[in-house]
């Protein structure tokens, strides 16, 4: 038996994981189906999203705070960082702009989730 | 002197949860003050997700969390006065603000207190040795890089595992910094335990439980610190355990207090565990019509329970200002075995209640019992209860006066 703390929700959920003698796996302890869920890809793939900032040019601020819009394979992280790291953006940037599409072919887009104004001469 | 309704000191998640609410329940005399230039509160420099789970049914980042609550304010037309700090709360309910454009005095009909908390600093802890650069709060650490674009250090060691340090840690690591160690002084950690998943088991940082900073070295800048373990239960280092890690950087997350001076100067008394005001279950203070929400009154792990106290607050304010409070009685609620800390402090006896609690223990199956002498108010079991991880109970209501006792068993 493994236990698993659940990430979803701040009820931060217990979750037992066990594999019956017919190789079933048998989960307890989540609080919900989304927990469920949760466990059955954490032990095959575990998914993460990640935050960070991107440089803003002409803008009232010097950077945009970014995250990506679904969680990408726990070995992604590093890759999609240095994407995050080498991308920039001219101001205006609103919230919800989607700053790199399909970043590494993740599926998951980064996006930006606050807003820049242009800078005024 | 202006006359106002009701006054929100802070506009964070709590203060702009609250003043929607009020315009719902059809308050239309609302005044939000808040001292920094935009709203948003903490949520501004949060930049992970994890924020909106209860409110709004999805994970969003605190800036994000923070900008639905700005535009629901500025599409009802809610005044929120920026750059405008409550400096004192007289008698009758009379603000000083100061601004930019000068003094203001505002006299209000109700308030709602929800200016948040602050840090504890190194000089709150004491660590002996030099007073070099690299040592920030993880606040502050945090502000630097989200708001402002400026790494703190390459090789970090962080004191305390509150969930601002986990946070860091993590943030520190994706930029590329090295984060040695996370050393908590207490034998469980301070954040929520999705965060130890996802900030430091992730990325392989260690955690070492009842260990401490003992001293720390450099001149100019930080080159390293000194950690002991610790006793378990008098927190006194151990001889012969100490460890040297070199660092540039130490990140203190050791804990976050309410900040209440102006509430005290008003004349509220303060609950010496919580360092909030003592409340009754509206939320009320010891003074009349002053009441208070959010992390102000105790501090909240998740932005929405702080956003949902501060709406409860809010009716309660609003029934306020129509003279239709009941504040009835004046029964104590005590924290007993296994619990640190309750909010409410006293009920009226009017009505059911909903009580807010941390666990002193991490234990596993236990049931929170709400009790007044013999009877039984309220109940509930929990799988695991955790210090790091807010506990809401809903109670029957109490009569009498006899003390209400909340504990874990
Ligand atoms: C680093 C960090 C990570 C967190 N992570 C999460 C998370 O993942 N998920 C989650 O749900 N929650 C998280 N939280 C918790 C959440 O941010 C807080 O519970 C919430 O912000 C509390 O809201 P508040 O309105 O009470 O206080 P605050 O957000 O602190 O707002 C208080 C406001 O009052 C203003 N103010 C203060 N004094 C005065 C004065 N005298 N006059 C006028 N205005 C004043 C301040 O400027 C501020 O804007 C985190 C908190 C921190 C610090
Ligand atoms: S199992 Fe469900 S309730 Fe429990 S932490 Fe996970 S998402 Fe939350």
């Amino acid at each position: 038996m493994k236990r698993y703390t659940c990430i979803v929700c701040p009820k931060s959920c217990e979750i037992e994981v066990s594999w019956s003698s017919a190789g079933d796996l048998e989960v307890n302890g989540n609080g919900c189906q989304r927990g469920r869920e949760w466990i059955t890809n954490e032990i095959r793939d575990p998914k993460r999203t990640i935050a960070s900032s991107v440089i803003v040019e002409g803008g009232e601020r010097e950077i945009v705070s970014v995250r990506l819009s679904s969680p990408i394979p726990r070995a992604m992280i590093f890759p999609v960082m240095d994407e995050i790291r080498k991308a920039s953006v001219s101001a205006p940037v609103t919230a919800g702009d989607v700053i790199i599409e399909n970043v590494l072919s993740t599926g998951a887009d980064v996006i930006a989730t606050s807003s820049v104004l242009a800078k005024e001469d | 002197m202006e006359n106002r309704g009701i006054v929100i000191i802070g506009a964070g998640p709590a203060g702009l949860a609250a003043a929607i609410r009020l315009d719902e329940l059809g308050v239309r005399d609302i005044l939000i003050l808040e001292r920094e230039n935009s709203g948003g509160g903490i949520l501004r420099q949060c930049i992970h997700d994890g924020f909106g789970l209860e409110r709004y049914g999805e994970s969003i980042s605190g800036p994000e969390y923070a900008s639905r609550l700005l535009e629901e304010i500025g599409k009802r037309g809610i005044e929120c006065r920026t750059g405008s700090s409550v400096i004192d709360i007289g008698r009758d309910r009379v603000l000083t603000v100061a601004s930019a454009r000068g003094t203001e005095i505002i006299k209000a009909g109700a308030i709602i207190a929800a200016a948040g908390c602050r840090e504890r600093s190194r000089g709150a802890i004491m660590i002996p040795g030099e007073r070099p650069a690299g040592v920030y709060t993880a606040g502050t650490a945090q502000a630097y890089m989200n708001l402002y674009n400026r790494m703190p250090g390459r090789k970090a060691v962080i004191l305390g595992s509150g969930d601002i340090g986990l946070i860091m840690a993590r943030r520190l690591t994706l930029e590329g910094a090295e984060v040695s160690a996370v050393f908590e002084l207490q034998d469980h950690p301070n954040g929520l335990e999705r965060n130890i998943v996802q900030c430091l088991d992730d990325y392989s940082i260690p955690l070492y439980l009842n260990h401490t900073v003992t001293e720390i070295h450099g001149k100019e800048r930080i080159e390293g610190v000194t950690v002991s373990e610790v006793d378990s239960i008098t927190h006194k280092p151990k001889a012969g355990t100490e460890k040297y890690y070199p660092c540039d950087t130490l990140i203190l997350s050791v804990g976050l207090i309410p900040d209440n001076t102006i509430l005290e100067r008003a004349g509220v008394i303060i609950d010496p565990v919580t360092g909030g005001a003592s409340v009754d279950e509206h939320y009320m203070t010891s003074v009349p019509g002053i009441f208070s929400a959010g992390n102000m009154l105790h501090v909240h792990d998740l932005a929405d329970y702080a956003s949902a106290e501060a709406e409860a607050a809010a009716e309660n304010a609003a029934l306020y200002i129509e003279g239709k409070l009941d504040t009835g009685g004046n029964i104590r609620v005590a924290a007993a075995n296994g619990v640190s800390h309750v909010v409410p402090m006293r009920v009226s006896g009017n009505g059911p209640f909903t009580v807010s609690l941390r666990a002193c223990r991490r234990e596993r199956n236990r049931k929170v019992e709400i009790r007044q002498g013999e009877k039984v108010l309220g109940w509930h079991f929990f799988p695991l209860v955790i210090p790091s991880q807010m506990i809401t109970v809903h109670s029957d209501a109490a009569s009498g006066s006899e003390d209400i006792e909340v504990s874990i068993i």
